[in-house]
């Protein structure tokens, strides 16, 4: 199976063609929106983060940044940093140097004059940019090409018997076709965190399983916290969800039955056509999806029992439910309905659909949470949460 | 008809996959067998029943694997969740 992407001079296929402003701070956070706001196909976030940050707190920021300026669906990036910050102008580009070639402008507020002279600055910036992003061709790619993040939130029952059971089986489709599909969510392996190690491709891969496991465990007992005060959520008990182990083996079926063949870092560079791999992220959704676009996922498929609309920047995101009700309410905000996989459904089937979906999506088609315009994104901090 | 489903031979609960009233008869299918017993209680769709008896301490298993701890003794037909069933972390890597 195919899609029609972008090409990139680093090599790697995208599947949007968006112009990036990014943040580099806090303190440069609006500046972007006002930019933003001014060219059409460019897009932003709030960044809280970037300055008063310990090294290793700084370290995941950055890896953000540079991680969301290399995603392939980005065709160039406009770095604005107010010029004080901890996270300095020379310090985002040369990390998003070192992870691709892609074009890059600069805009320091302070060195600019203030908001009026910088705002003009990053506007003709990103025009120009667009206006060569919009001259590329779309070519077409083996679905190889794809890192598709997998993620789940708001869960509930149905999450654990359909919807993830289905992103499993899309997970296997993604693996077979030679690609590469993340699974996410260390706080939601906690009571799972065996099945997964027991699929590890190698012995390293199947401590370091364990080991993230306990560092996220260990680093919330630290500051004299349980990961169990947050999870469940109030809805995930509401829905019928007991315990987290409940939880989190209903969680890991979004990877399906593959070997889990590396554990990566958060938001570290995923390699392409890796197969199964895990990203050792937050429960919390935004910031666990924006450590897989940060890694290189051109596209997410996102699980929601109770419903959820959130979406990202640069990466389109599928909702899929497998609760038949809350189908029903929020299709406004879910692409699919798994619940026929409860109630007599041929999962290989839907399996199958599915793969098309993405390829789709791949090409092109607005998912709906694309269409609604949900651009939320969270960055994790060193202190974990869940 | 079916309105509950299991999800490994060695769950002592099932889910509901339709409203259930109490005294209204639960029927799953277990390794190609309908099986069925009487609801307790009433059970929200997608919450889970007991489908035997589990006394207190005796772990809750759904995935075939444990869920946590019987806080209390739970009959088979009675609604399984947070009042009568605590989160307990294992030593999986010891389990494994």
């Amino acid at each position: 199976m195919t899609f029609y992407g972008y090409r990139r001079p680093d090599g790697r296929v995208g599947v949007r063609n968006k112009v990036l402003v990014l943040p580099a701070s806090v303190c440069a956070s609006d500046t972007t929106r006002i930019i933003a706001q001014q060219v059409e196909g460019a897009v932003t976030f709030n960044n809280q983060q970037g300055c008063s940050q310990v090294a290793s707190d700084q370290q995941l920021t950055m890896d953000v940044l540079a991680g969301y300026a290399a995603n392939p669906n980005v065709y160039g990036t406009v770095v604005v940093s107010l010029g004080c910050e901890n996270c300095q102008m020379d310090l985002v580009v040369e990390a998003i140097r070192a992870r691709t070639n892609k074009p890059i402008r600069q805009v320091i507020i302070q060195e600019a004059g203030g908001t009026l002279k910088a705002v003009d600055m990053g506007v003709r910036y990103a025009k120009e940019m667009v206006a060569e992003a919009s001259m590329l061709q779309k070519e077409e790619f083996p679905l190889s090409e794809l890192i598709l993040g997998t993620e789940c939130g708001g869960s509930d029952p149905t999450s654990g018997l359909a919807a993830n059971v289905l992103i499993g089986e899309l997970s296997d489709r993604i693996v077979a076709e030679g690609g590469t599909s993340i699974l996410s969510e260390t706080t939601e392996f906690i009571g799972a965190e065996h099945i997964l190690a027991r699929r590890a491709a190698t012995p390293e891969v199947h401590d370091r399983i364990f080991e993230i496991v306990h560092r996220y465990e260990k680093a919330l007992q630290l500051v004299g916290e349980e990961v169990r005060e947050g999870n469940p959520s109030p809805g995930n008990k509401a829905g019928g969800i007991t315990t987290l182990e409940e939880k989190s083996l209903g969680c890991i079926h979004k990877g399906g039955h593959s070997p889990v063949n590396a554990v990566y870092d958060y938001a570290k560079q995923v390699e392409s056509k890796q197969g199964l791999v895990i990203m050792d992220t937050p429960g919390n959704d935004p910031s666990s999806v924006a450590a897989m676009v940060a890694g290189g996922a051109q596209v997410v498929v996102f699980s929601s029992g109770r419903g959820t609309p959130t979406g990202s920047p640069i990466a389109p995101v599928i909702k899929i439910t497998g609760n038949r009700i809350t189908f029903a309410k929020m299709e406004d905000n879910i692409d699919v309905d798994a619940s026929p996989v409860i109630y007599g459904g041929d999962l290989k089937e839907m399996g199958q659909d599915l793969l098309e979906l993405v390829a789709e999506v791949a090409s092109g088609k607005q998912t709906k949470a694309e269409s609604l315009g949900y651009t939320e994104m969270a960055i994790a901090r060193v202190c974990n949460y869940v | 008809m079916r309105n509950a489903m299991i999800i490994d031979g060695k769950d002592n609960v099932a889910v509901a996959i339709e409203p259930i009233t109490a005294g209204d008869s639960v029927t799953y299918a277990c390794e190609g067998e309908e099986v069925s017993l009487t609801a307790q209680q009433d059970i929200t769709i997608y919450h889970k029943l007991a489908i035997r008896d589990i006394a207190k301490g005796e772990p809750v298993v759904k995935y075939g694997e444990h869920i946590g701890i019987a806080s209390s003794d739970i009959k088979a037909g009675e609604h399984v969740h947070v009042h009568n069933v605590e989160g307990h972390r294992e030593n999986l890597e010891a389990k494994e």
